[in-house]
This record gives structure tokens, C-alpha cells and sequence, in this order.
């Protein structure tokens, strides 16, 4: 057989990457063609996902060392446990976003070809080609080239509106994020020059803690965390992600945020688990624990709809860094450290279904009522209840509510929290819960307010019933938690389950 | 041995001083203009140096793309900005601030790379497998080797964003001007000083860039600085009025713009026959190393050269 799809060693993950970019291509070419190739691609991206799951958990983590070349001189694409969830998320709400934007940036029913309806697909599938290509790579260089071009596509799909305030917001978020690149690929020259590899596998072989490999990690770290926006480099993410459309900004806020985090998690866990010490693990956690309470407060603040879903994302990924002190601290309790991991990655999960879901409700309450300020909201749940149910789900999971997805990665993180005897880190999980709360029932009690809800444009049930898809996901995330938790057991690394030591 | 030696390490000393002079000047002068000149000044002197370190494909690549390009765009921003911004810009207490706190950043970022530079034990990099797998290469410049063998995913990816910026600067495109030529109207006299460059320099150009293209797989040169020269000879062409500027509807010019990345993805894909991803194999290593590097000098061409016109504009 020419193709033997069904080896465990068959590149399906180098698939995941060369499908949306080609793809991309091709939408380039004819926009007439570009919406069906792009929900094509998603699937593919999707299928290929999945499979590699149940390849993987069967046969262990999976490499394909791209041109046959072996590192260090060639680039590995790895597919781990957590590699693979991300994969199978990115397919999800990349479907998702691609179906709901067929109606806006379709160009069958805009005749001539406008200027959004071209550009939205090839630089949505670039994104997906983007962050996919982040999410497998091995390589540290490789990684700042994948970051490049999520990077570069998404600041056009902020613009893409075409209004002053989207060009500020894009222009803004391209400054942030170039200053993170650059500090990131400081940091890769450094450790190139003084370890002579990329591969983070060789790195964590040959890595010795002198003061080039601390500044190295420093650097990347900063890099990555202007990109994840975490706090105090976060003020660019609010205007960006409300400016942009309604399926861009569930692609920004569900998507592009992740890989930064991802390469985080690799650099620490998997690259240079030695160099982490209690003061700086303490000191993730600080800045996390701030951007969790900073941006759930602004959250409360705002009134506009997309504004508080923007704030919300602030404040859901400082969870995500809580990941260092509890994974790491308490080095007596180490048991505790693997459900640290695995909780922090649940977040990331549940976070992207649940915010993809909540942009394109968002995305549907404009389009019904022309805008997304908090007192149009009056009475929705009557005239759209899919939407507002979508809405709710989502907000479920943000919370932490049971059964949800959310749930189960702050259950988790909570257990740690507390084993290890760091209850302050609790305490944040538990008040940023309530806070979540406060910021999401404002929206949700106007949207079941029994008053009359004010003229409505008709969203199809179709349409609407996308957002209520990725809801549902994000709650069956966590009554299902048995597959993707044992999924991201595979290949999990050693710090994760040990701890730093 | 000794006066030679040093006459060079005078050299040496020299350029460094006139880049960080120039570097300085680039950064502090007021006028947007010529801090941009000085920026591709700076440029010229910082491929002076590759040149020295023995880097000529990096030299080659940071003259045509670090000054050369890259300063035509920012020109190009300049001109744009004197036309939308009001010339009396605002003095505000900030100003100090907003020029001291990046200041002592960058000095706080250069000395800490200083000492790690100074102090840190070099480890070896990999140039001894790289020269040793270069014969399975096809080609004998060991730059095009990792570019487009060793590491050619990289540079899959690294075209893919030069693309997603094409889009991205399409997509800036006023929704009215959507389907009209790219830039601004060129207006050129019939037997001006343009107009004879424009038909006088473009076949030079293209041998140049052709040559550059050809030497690239065994000595210096490459898809990327033959594309940067092809771009240049395109858009003066276009700016003499020899040819019209593209627009971005139109078939031809973005099959051009996507033709080198969807040859690379596509020749990528076809590395799963043998269960891998991006195989050149090695029968045919030096000619479908050219013919993607063909194609990429196409599609770099095309896009730098969008690039520099920008979205389609009304003439003021």
C-alpha cells in the first residue's frame, strides 16, 4: 500500500499544519471558493486531530522529523498528549468561527468581491495553519516562525472592520506583540549560542543553568507572556478583541492567546525544569493572580458585551500561569503537582470552547440588534433563546461551575492548591470565580429580563445553534473528562508529575 | 603579518563606531525623514559588517532587505504621514518619559547582552553536519542547504507570513478602492529622467537578480535577494509608467503572490508518501531545490513589490 494511514508513525500532525496553509492559498486565489475550501480545511484539520488521539494514546507520544533530517540539524514536530488536545481544539472552533462567518464574508452574495469578504478566509486559515504549527513544533526557532504568522494574520483580522478605532486596536496589538516576538527570539539566539541546539528535547539534555541560559529563558518568557497578555502586558488585548468581527474575535480570544502559553509550559516543564526556583514560580503566580483580578474587575466595569467577553479572557489566562506555583512549589507534596498540570491545561481548553461560543453569541446579539452595548441586551433570551443559552453555557464553564470543563481544570488546581499547602492560590481560583460571576450574570439577567425585548433582525436558528455547538462542548469537556484527561497523560513531562526540583 | 592585521582591525573599529554613531543620530534626530535615511545608512554599515564576519549571504540579505526595503517602506510611511498628520505635534510632559524609559531599556538590554557575550563559554553550533550532509543537499552554498533543506519548514512558514502581510495589507484597503490599481497614480514625464531609468535600468536589473538567483544555490545569493532586486527593477518600471501597477483583484498578480508558497506546501505535502513531511529527495535534490526557489523569487517579487505600492489609494 502507497499510503499507509493507519501507521502509527503516518504525519498526520504535519497534515494539521500544510492543510490550512494550503488552503489559504487557494482562498487567495478565488474568493468565490474560499469559504467551502476553509470549513475543508477546518474538518480535515479536525479528523487528522482525532485520529492522532486515538493513534497516540495507543502508541504513545508520536515525532515526525520534517525532510527526514534528525535534530539538531533538522526540526522535529511532536505530538504529545497536550499537542494533540490543542490540535483537536483548534479544529472545533475554527469550524465553528468558519461557519458562522460563511454568511458575512461570503462571496456569492457579495457581488462584486469586497475587500473583508477576500481577506477574511486566507488570513483566518493562517491563523488555524499558525497556531496548529505552534502547537506541534519542537524547534525553538520554529516556534518564533509559527508565532510570526498567527501573529501577522491576526492583527489584520482586528482591522478588519476597517474603522479608526479597529486600525488602533490592530495597530496597538502589532506593537505589543512584534515587542514580544523580539524579546522571544532574543532569547532563542541566546540559547542557540550557548548550547548550540533548538530541539527542546536536546535542550533539556544539554541544558546547564549558567547565567546566559537564565537570561535566555527570561527573555523568551517575556516575549511570550506580552503575547498571552498577561498581566501587566494585557492592555492591548481588550480594544483587539472586541474591534475585530465576530468570528475573528473567536478565533483571537478562543486560539491565538494559547500558544504562547503552550510554549511557556514547554520552555519550563519540558526545556529548563532546573532553572525554576519557589521566588519565581511565587511570582508567575503573582502576576497571574493579578491579571485574574485586574481583568475580572474591569470586566464589571465595561458596557459593551464584547468588551466584558475581552476583559473575561484577561482574566481567564492569569489562571493559567497558576500552573507555575502549584505545579512546583510545595516540594514535599509533589503528588500534587501532576493534577496541577493537567488542570491548567483543562482551563486552557475549556476557556477556548467556552470563549469561541461567547464571541459568536456576541456575534449574533449584533447582528440582531446592531449593536453590542449591555442595555440592548433587554429581553433577548425571548427572541434569540439559542444564543442566550449559548451564552449561559459558556458562562457555566468560565465560572467553574459543575459540571463544566472549567470545572474540572479548577477543581483540579484547587486540589493542588490547597495539598501543597498554598491556600492563597485558592483563594484567588475561588474569588475569581465569584468575580467571574458577577461580570456574567450583568449580561445574562438583562438577556432574561422579563421586559420586552426592542427590535430584532432575524438570526437564523442555524447560526445561532454554531455558538450553542462550542457551548455544549465546553460543559461535555468536563462530564467527559475520562478521555481528554487520560489524552493528556500521554508523554505528560516529568515536572509535571515530579515537580520542580 | 602585523600591519596588515591591523590596518583591518582599524577597519573594524571604524564601522563599529560609525554604526553605533549612526545608530544614535537614527534614533535621536527629530525629522522622520532623515531619521530614515539614516535607518538605511545604518543598514549599509551593519552589511559592511556581515561582509567582515565572513556572512555574505546575510550581508547580501541585509542590503537589500534590512536598508533597502525596509527603508523604502518606511519612506513610504513618512510621505503618508506628512499628508494625514497636523505638523505641530503635541509637547507633552511625557516626551522626556517616553524617550528616557526605552533608552535605559535598550542600554539596560545591550549591556546585559554585552557582559553574557563577553563571559559566556561559546558552545560549538552545528556547522560540522551541516557541511557533512551538504552532498545530499543538490546544492554546495551551505546557507541554501539549511534554508531549503535542513530547515526548508522553516522557511515554508517564513514565505507564509510574507504572504498573510500581503493579505494583511490588502485587507487596509478602503472598501470603496477594493478592484482599483495598488498605490498611487503615477504621473511621469514622457522623456524625463524616470522615464529613461525606468527603460534603461529594468534589464540590468533582471540579470542582476537573475544571477543572483542562479549563484545562490552554490555560492552567495538566494530566492530572497534576487526577489528584493527582481521587486525593485518591477516597481520602477511601474513608477516610469512602462507598466501599469496591479491591482488586487486581479487573477494573474495573485497567482504570481501565491505560486512560490503553494509550489513549497505542495512539494511538502508530497513528502507523505514516505510517511515524512517535506522530503527533497536526494536524485533530485539540486533541480527541485531551483524549481522552489524559482518560485519563491516569483512570489517574493510580487509581493515586496506590493508591498512597497500599498493599498490602492486616491491621489491627493
Amino acid at each position: 500500500m502507497l499510503l499507509d494511514l493507519a501507521a502509527p508513525d503516518f504525519p498526520w500532525i504535519a497534515l494539521s499544519v500544510a492543510i490550512p496553509l494550503f488552503a489559504a492559498l487557494i482562498a487567495a486565489l478565488s474568493s468565490a471558493l474560499a469559504p467551502v475550501v476553509a470549513m475543508i480545511a477546518a474538518l480535515l484539520c479536525l479528523g487528522a486531530a482525532l485520529w492522532t488521539a486515538v493513534l497516540v494514546t495507543t502508541h504513545g507520544a508520536q515525532e515526525v522529523a520534517v525532510g527526514a533530517w534528525p535534530p539538531p540539524l533538522g526540526i522535529v514536530l511532536r505530538a504529545d498528549g497536550l499537542a494533540v488536545a490543542m490540535l483537536i481544539t483548534a479544529g472545533l472552533v475554527s469550524i465553528a468561527a468558519f461557519a458562522f462567518a460563511r454568511q458575512a464574508f461570503s462571496a456569492r452574495t457579495q457581488t462584486p468581491e469586497t475587500r473583508s469578504a477576500y481577506s477574511f478566509w486566507p488570513l483566518g486559515l493562517c491563523v488555524l495553519a499558525g497556531v496548529n504549527a505552534a502547537f506541534v513544533s519542537n524547534d525553538l526557532f520554529n516556534l518564533y516562525v509559527a508565532l510570526e504568522l498567527t501573529t501577522i494574520a491576526a492583527a489584520a483580522l482586528v482591522a478588519m472592520s476597517g474603522s479608526r478605532a479597529a486600525f488602533e486596536a490592530a495597530i496597538r496589538y502589532l506593537m505589543f506583540a512584534l515587542l514580544g516576538s523580539l524579546f522571544y527570539l532574543l532569547g532563542v539566539v541566546l540559547t542557540y549560542s550557548t548550547h548550540g541546539v533548538l530541539d527542546i528535547r536536546l535542550l533539556a539534555i544539554s541544558a546547564e543553568s549558567g547565567p546566559s541560559t537564565i537570561a535566555a529563558a527570561a527573555l523568551m518568557s517575556a516575549g511570550l507572556m506580552t503575547k498571552m497578555a498577561l498581566f501587566p502586558l494585557h492592555a492591548w488585548l481588550p480594544p483587539a478583541h472586541s474591534a475585530a468581527p465576530a468570528p475573528a474575535s473567536a478565533l483571537l480570544s478562543a486560539l491565538v492567546v494559547k500558544p504562547p502559553f503552550v510554549i511557556l509550559l514547554r520552555i519550563w516543564f519540558e526545556a529548563m525544569p532546573e532553572l525554576v526556583t519557589p521566588t519565581l514560580a511565587q511570582a508567575f503566580g503573582a502576576l497571574g493572580a493579578c491579571g485574574v483580578l485586574l481583568g475580572s474587575i474591569l470586566a464589571m466595569r465595561q458596557e459593551r458585551l464584547k468588551l466584558v467577553v475581552a476583559y473575561s479572557t484577561v482574566a481567564q489566562l492569569g489562571y493559567l500561569v497558576l500552573v507555575f506555583p502549584l505545579a512546583g512549589g510545595g516540594g514535599a507534596q509533589q503528588p500534587w503537582a501532576a493534577g496541577a498540570w493537567t488542570g491548567a491545561i483543562f482551563l486552557t481548553l475549556s476557556h477556548a470552547l467556552a470563549k469561541g461560543a461567547m464571541f459568536l453569541a456576541a456575534g449574533a446579539f449584533v447582528e440582531a440588534r446592531g449593536n453590542d452595548r449591555l442595555d440592548s441586551l433587554v429581553g433577548l433570551a425571548r427572541e434569540m433563546p439559542i444564543s442566550c443559552f449559548a451564552f449561559g453555557l459558556a458562562a457555566v464553564s468560565l465560572m467553574g461551575l459543575p459540571p463544566s470543563g472549567g470545572f474540572t481544570g479548577k477543581y483540579l488546581l484547587l486540589t493542588s492548591s490547597f495539598a501543597s499547602g498554598q491556600w492563597w492560590w485558592g483563594i484567588v481560583l475561588v474569588v475569581g470565580g465569584l468575580l467571574s460571576a458577577v461580570y456574567l450574570f450583568g449580561p445574562l439577567s438583562l438577556m432574561f429580563a422579563r421586559e420586552p425585548a426592542l427590535a430584532v433582525t432575524p438570526v437564523s436558528r442555524a447560526r445561532q445553534s454554531i455558538a450553542l455547538l462550542l457551548g455544549l462542548l465546553s460543559i461535555l469537556l468536563g462530564l467527559f473528562s475520562e478521555a481528554p484527561y487520560r489524552l493528556l497523560q500521554v508523554d505528560r513531562p516529568g515536572a509535571a508529575a515530579e515537580g520542580f526540583t | 603579518m602585523a600591519p596588515a592585521f591591523s590596518a583591518l582591525t582599524l577597519f573594524d573599529v571604524v564601522l563599529c563606531v560609525l554604526i553605533i554613531g549612526v545608530a544614535l543620530c537614527s534614533s535621536s534626530v527629530r525629522d522622520l525623514f532623515a531619521a530614515t535615511v539614516l535607518l538605511i545608512i545604518y543598514g549599509v554599515f551593519v552589511a559592511i559588517a556581515w561582509v567582515r564576519l565572513g556572512a555574505v549571504d546575510v550581508a547580501l540579505a541585509e542590503a537589500a532587505i534590512g536598508a533597502g526595503l525596509t527603508g523604502v517602506l518606511l519612506i513610504g510611511a513618512v510621505a503618508r504621514l506628512k499628508i494625514t498628520e497636523s505638523p505641530a505635534a503635541a509637547v507633552s510632559r511625557w516626551q522626556f518619559a517616553a524617550k528616557v524609559i526605552p533608552a535605559s531599556l535598550g542600554l539596560l538590554i545591550a549591556s546585559g547582552l554585552a557582559y553574557l557575550v563577553l563571559t559566556v563559554e561559546w558552545r560549538e553550533t552545528l556547522q560540522a553536519p551541516v557541511l557533512a550532509n551538504l552532498p545530499d543537499t543538490g546544492v554546495l552554498n551551505p546557507v541554501t542547504a539549511v534554508l531549503l533543506n535542513y530547515r526548508a519548514y522553516d522557511t515554508l512558514l517564513e514565505t507564509s507570513v510574507l504572504f498573510a502581510a500581503l493579505i494583511a495589507s490588502w485587507c487596509t484597503t478602503h472598501d470603496d478602492l477594493w478592484g482599483e490599481r495598488a498605490g498611487l497614480r503615477q504621473h511621469t514625464r514622457r522623456a524625463g529622467i524616470l522615464a529613461t531609468f525606468g527603460r534603461f535600468l529594468p534589464p540590468i536589473g533582471l540579470i542582476v537578480g537573475i544571477h543572483i538567483f542562479w549563484a545562490g544555490a552554490d555560492k552567495w545569493g538566494g530566492a530572497f535577494q534576487a526577489g528584493t532586486i527582481f521587486a525593485a527593477v518591477w516597481i520602477l518600471a511601474i513608477m516610469a509608467g512602462v507598466i501599469d501597477a496591479p491591482n488586487a483583484t486581479g487573477r494573474s498578480i495573485r497567482s504570481f503572490a501565491v505560486a512560490g508558497p503553494m509550489f513549497f506546501t505542495f512539494v511538502a505535502l508530497t513528502g507523505v508518501l514516505a510517511q515524512s513531511f517535506l522530503i527533497i529527495p536526494v536524485m533530485v535534490a539540486k533541480p527541485l531545490t531551483l524549481a522552489i526557489e524559482a518560485c519563491l523569487t516569483l512570489s517574493i517579487a510580487a509581493t515586496l513589490m506590493l508591498l512597497v505600492l500599498g493599498a490602492p489609494r486616491r491621489s491627493a
